[in-house]
Order: structure tokens, then sequence, then C-alpha cells
């Protein structure tokens, strides 16, 4: 019986531990979905941007005041957990902060009054964040993609932040001996008059309960990530060490498009000629995207890392003009239908079974899509390096290579190009007449 | 106006310095062919040997590109590449950011390696190499403020050559609230040049030009001929034609130099 809470905590922090690992597994198989692109060049130009746009943050602080709130609470979460390891021993090992004794009063007096503060710090950050969301009337938060779901979502993982961060308190304020010792209690000391009048044997049923639901809330949390859009804590490290390290403007040149050309140029090739099995001809798949797995793994890996804070949308020339075009909206609507083939693979054993819907029309429309000035200004504002405009790019690609569905006027624009070598209905001969005007 | 063109000049054995890419823009357009005029004075002046391709000369296909034809553009690209390496080209410099992205990073890979320059890098090297002085009396004092064409600042990260060679006129330079890698974008670019803007409650050209007006210019300076018509459209449609010109920065220093 006495080993009972030792056995419980091990089977929570298993299940909870394994049904994470379980869904992050699901998230690696969802992601390989995407068409292979080799990140694996320039490794320290690599690590050094995961170092300074994920760990350090740089690009959040473009706009100081949310940037400033956002480090205190990514400061504070990692920091707070420190204090987890600590549970975890507890919990399994049947002790009561463990750490005490190996560091001495000072120190973990001094590491647990640097929590206490980091958690009200956090816990006022972020009633300042649902403020912002909810009451505020900030632009971003109000697009027509953040409606129901997604505006819901926001407001959960503020709550679960704000619940735990309060327990973390609570369960401080209530330990009888931690509050008598008097270390490291600069914030939970003001808490304990509540228990005013309280029976011992209360307290510690505060406290124990406390102490339960914050790892269980943790442990929860944790879970929660996956369905949420709280996966950047985890992804934004491999999603800044995977961007694209070309010039923003260097779009990527299809190679089934070069081999196709050079084939037309070759005056020797024989148009007839059927290509060897195997060969890149001959497993040519199509142009451009209209689906998820038309992409490639890092523009599904962006998907999964955006947690729409929608500085992309508020910084695009199409989104500010009233168009339908929101880079959020692109980022979003990719992880949707990621997820949505993803169920359908779980759902029919390992395969995909067509459910006659795709991307393209059913989650992007083309309207959207054409509004795109290819302006790079959403991946310029992304805090970790998510690239809508790729999506964007890719899936004009199919509209215009596999459905010629092209608006007229660029219709007219590519004619144009090839015949007369301008986008314009001018003859290539006078292409030297600007020399005689004046 | 005498303009070499590369066909003549390899004819006589010669290899010019560097190839003018004028672009289809500074080539038909009638606003930017003053621009590719006003560039060529400023060539001339400093003594720099070169030329162009002129007939030769075809669309970059950075356009086809954006709009999804990768096809065009890779046909465009290969045709383009096989000239410019048939003429033993390294240099490139134009007045298109648009081209100059496409030929800088685009090309090589298909084959095409050259060194690219806009030409308000062009001008810079020009200035220090002690080849060109610009003189700040003519439009000393002048408001002007700067709008970053997407392709030569966000793109390329060129932000500072244009901002070198407008300070040097002796101008008073205001910067917008949106510049730099915060700029907004004209609403020329991904092929939006070439067609009718989606629905929306606004033109992007109209809100990128009260981001200019907001700093109260004689001059809003610009690097690149798209962006030159949408902000002169912009202009127009506010009704500021008397108040407030757009003007390329190669205009400006061939005005300043009485070129």
């Amino acid at each position: 019986m006495h080993y009972l809470p030792n056995i419980f905590f091990a089977l929570a922090l298993a299940v909870g531990i394994g049904f994470f690992a379980m869904n992050i597994r699901k998230l690696f198989r969802n992601i390989k979905l995407g068409k292979d692109v080799n990140r694996t060049d320039k490794k320290s130009e690599r690590i050094k941007n995961m170092l300074m746009i994920a760990l350090g943050q740089s690009k959040m602080v473009k706009r100081p005041f949310s940037g400033f709130l956002h480090i205190i609470v990514y400061v504070g979460f990692i920091i707070i957990n420190i204090e987890v390891l600590e549970i975890i021993i507890d919990g399994l090992f049947g002790t009561h902060r463990v750490f005490l004794g190996f560091l001495g009063n000072a120190l973990y007096g001094f590491l647990i009054a640097t929590f206490e503060i980091l958690a009200v710090l956090v816990f006022v950050v972020v009633t300042i964040f649902w403020t912002r969301r909810n009451l505020s009337n900030i632009k971003r938060f109000l697009s027509k993609e953040m409606k129901g779901w997604p505006k819901r979502d926001g407001n959960i993982i503020l709550y679960f932040e704000m619940v735990i961060m309060t327990l973390f308190l609570v369960m401080n304020a209530s330990d009888t001996l931690f509050q008598q010792a008097g270390i490291g209690n600069p914030i939970s000391q003001f808490i304990v008059p509540l228990f005013d009048g309280f029976s011992l044997a209360s307290i510690h049923t505060i406290e124990r309960t406390a102490w339960w639901f914050h790892i269980l809330g943790i442990l929860v949390f944790l879970n929660y990530l996956f369905y949420s859009k709280h996966l950047h804590i985890l992804l934004a490290f491999p999603n800044t060490y995977f961007a694209d390290l070309n010039p923003k403007g260097q779009f990527n040149n299809l190679e089934s498009v070069t081999n196709e050309v050079k084939l037309m140029m070759d005056p020797d090739a024989d148009p007839y000629a059927i290509p060897a099995e195997g060969t890149e001809e001959a497993v040519l798949g199509k142009f451009g995207a209209s689906d998820v797995a038309d992409l490639n793994w890092v523009q599904l890996l962006n998907a999964y890392t955006c947690t729409e804070c929608g500085r992309c949308t508020s910084s695009c020339p199409a989104s500010l003009t009233g168009k339908e075009l929101s880079p959020r909206k692109i980022m979003m609507d990719t992880r949707d239908r990621l997820e949505e083939v993803g169920r359908n693979i779980d759902a029919n054993k390992g395969t995909f079974v067509d459910d006659g819907k795709q991307l393209l029309n059913d989650y992007i429309t083309p309207e959207e899509l054409w509004a795109c000035t290819s302006c790079n200004a959403c991946l310029e504002e992304c805090p970790v390096n998510i690239d809508p405009l790729s999506i964007i790019m890719d899936m004009r690609r199919y509209l215009v290579m596999e459905e010629s569905a092209a608006p007229q006027e660029l219709n007219s624009m590519m004619t144009n190009i090839e015949n007369n070598g301008a986008p314009w209905q001018y003859s290539q001969q006078d292409r030297l007449n600007w020399t005689k005007e004046e | 106006m005498n303009v070499p063109i590369m066909a003549d000049i390899m004819a006589q054995g010669k290899q010019p310095e560097v190839l003018f890419w004028v672009g289809a823009a500074g080539s038909y357009d009638d606003r930017a062919k003053k621009i590719s005029r006003a560039f060529v004075k400023i060539l001339a002046h400093s003594n720099v040997d070169f030329a162009v391709l002129g007939t030769e000369e075809s669309s970059t296909g950075d356009a086809a590109k954006r709009a999804g034809n990768e096809f065009l553009f890779q046909m465009q690209a290969m045709m383009n590449i096989d000239v410019l390496n048939g003429y033993k080209v390294k240099k490139i410099v134009t007045c298109d950011p648009h081209s100059f992205n496409t030929l800088k990073n685009e090309y090589s890979s298909l084959g095409g390696k050259y060194e690219v320059f806009h030409h308000t890098q062009f001008i810079q090297n020009l200035i220090s190499e002690g080849r060109l002085k610009i003189d700040d009396t003519l439009l000393k004092g002048k408001r002007v403020t700067f709008h970053d064409p997407c392709y030569l600042g966000r793109a390329n990260n060129v932000y500072e050559s244009p901002r070198d060679l407008i300070k040097r006129l002796g101008v008073n330079l205001t910067e917008m609230k949106r510049n730099k890698s915060s700029a907004l974008c004209c609403g020329a670019g991904g092929a939006q040049m070439f067609k009718d803007a989606e629905k929306g409650d606004k033109e992007i050209n109209v809100l990128r030009t009260e981001d200019a007006l907001e700093t109260n210019p004689e001059i809003i300076a610009t690097g690149c001929p798209y962006c030159n018509t949408m902000m002169t459209d912009g202009i127009k449609f506010k009704e500021k034609e008397a108040e407030v010109v757009v003007k390329d920065i190669a205009e400006l220093i061939a005005e300043a130099n009485n070129l």
C-alpha cells in the first residue's frame, strides 16, 4: 500500500510520455509523406541559425513588446521545468524535495526562489497575452482563419500555463516545512495566509493535490501539444535548422523540368525514345503541388511548426489590402490537410485511400494563390523561418503546368514571352528603340 | 545615344568590362526607357566599357517563373545562358531587381554563373573607384524618401547601396515607417504587374504610396522599373502629380550631374 502513489506516478509518467511518443512518431510519419529535399549542407550555418533564431529568439524581438513578453514566458517555462526533474524523482522514489539534500539550503532556496519569481512573471505575461487575444483590437488575432478552434486553442494554452504556474506556487505555499525553513519562498509566502485556520492535515492535502495536479497538468499539456498550435516550442529548433539558406529571392529550379527542357532544346535528342525504367524521366511525377504529398518535407515541418502568431499575415501586402490571401492560413490549411491525410492512413491500416479531396480547392483556393506578390514579407517576419511563399509557388506551378489554369492576363503575358521574349506584345527587333529616343 | 552592342564589340575582337542587361521594362516601357538612358549616361560619363545584347536579349523568365510556368522560365533561362556564355560574359549590371535576382540566383544551377550587380551597387563601385563623383548641389535639400524594391531588399539583402547614393546627392532622406526589411511591396512582384489584382478593399500600390506621402516628399526614389510604375500610378491616384515625382536613383544622379 505504501508504494501505491509511486506505482501510480510511474504509470502516469509512462502513459503520458508513451502517448506523446506515439503521436510524435505519427508526426514524423506525416512529415515524411513530403518529397525529399536536401538540407544537410552548411551545418555550421544551420546550427548558428538555430541558436540565434530558435534558442536566441532573435526574430521575435523585431516586434519589441510582444517579443520581450514572449522571451519571459519562454525563459520562465524552460527554467521552471528544471523543477519537473525533481518532481519526477520525488514521485518515483517517494522522496520529498530531493534536490534540497544535494544542493543545500542556500543554492536550493535560490533556485526555487528564481522559479517562483519566474512563475509569477509567466502568469502576468500570459494574462497580458490573453488580454491581447481576447479584449484588444489586434487585427492579426481577429482574422477569418482564427475563428473557432484556432482561437480556443490559443486560449486553452494560456489557461494551461496559468493553472500550472498557480499550482506550482500553491504547492510551495502549502508545503509547511518548506515555508518554515523560509528559503526560496519570495512569492509563495504571500499565499500562506490563505490557509490560516486550516488543519495541518488539510494543508498537507492541498500540498499533495497541488503537487499531483501540477505534474499531471504538465503531462497533459505535453500531450496537448500534438493537437494544438503549440508544437513550435519543440519544432522551432529543427525548423530553423532545416530552413532554406539561399537568398530569399532565389526560388528552386524544378529538376524534372530541367531534364525536359534540355531534351527539348537538344537537336540530337530522339523525342520518341522510351526513357529507361527507373530513370527520373520514367517516374516523372506531376509538376508543382496540389496536395500535401507533393510538397517537400520541410514545407510540411513548417506547417506543424506554425504557431499561428500571424506576423506573416499582418505584413502581407495582399492581406493588408483585403485580399483573400493570408500566409498564416496557407500554413494552417497545409497542416489541417496533412493531419486529415494522416488520419486517413491510420484508419486504412497504413495506406492512404483517396478521399476525393486535396489541398488545392478544398483548402486553398486559386484566388488566394494568385493574390501573392512574392514579396517575401511573410518569410522575413516569421520568427521561426517558416516559408509560406514556396507553398504558394508550388501550387501556382501545379495550376499552370498541370491544369493550364492561370488567369487570362497571365496567359497573355506568357504567350508574349514565348513569342517575342518580352511580357508585352513588342517585337524583339525593337529591343534597341530606347537608344534612339530622347 | 551611343549604346555599344555585344555582337559588334565581339566582332572587333574586344570584350567589354560589363554587360548592361536592359530587361523588358527598360527596353519597352516608356517610363523605364528613361531609366535605361539615364544609366547609360552615367556609364558613358564614367568611361565604363559596356555593351548590351540588343535584339539578342530576351526575357529572363522571372515573371513566367513566378506565375508558375517553370517550363517557360527554364527555356528562357537556357536560351539566355547560351547567348551570355557564347559571349563569355562574366559581369552583368541591370537596373531591374527582378532581372538582378534571376540572373544572380536562378541561372547559376542551370549553367549561367555571372557576377551580377544592381545598378545602385555598380554606381557605388564607380564612386569608390574614383570614376564617378556625384554633384551634391543641384538637388541639395530636396525631400526624398526611398521605396525598397522587394527583389533588391528582402530578396537579396541590398538595403544600403541605394541609400548611400541618395545621401551623396545632398538631399534630405526621410524613411517611411515601413522600410528596409519591413518595407511594403509596391504590388507588382510575382507577376502581379501583368494582371489585375484580386478582389480586396484597396490597391497595394495606393497603400504603399500613402506610406511614402506620410514623409511629405518631393521625390520618391526607387531602384526598380516596376516599383516606379506602381508608385507613379499611386501618385496619380492620390492626385499629387504636381507636388511629388517618382524617380529612379540613376535618373537622380544623371540629373544632379547634368548628364
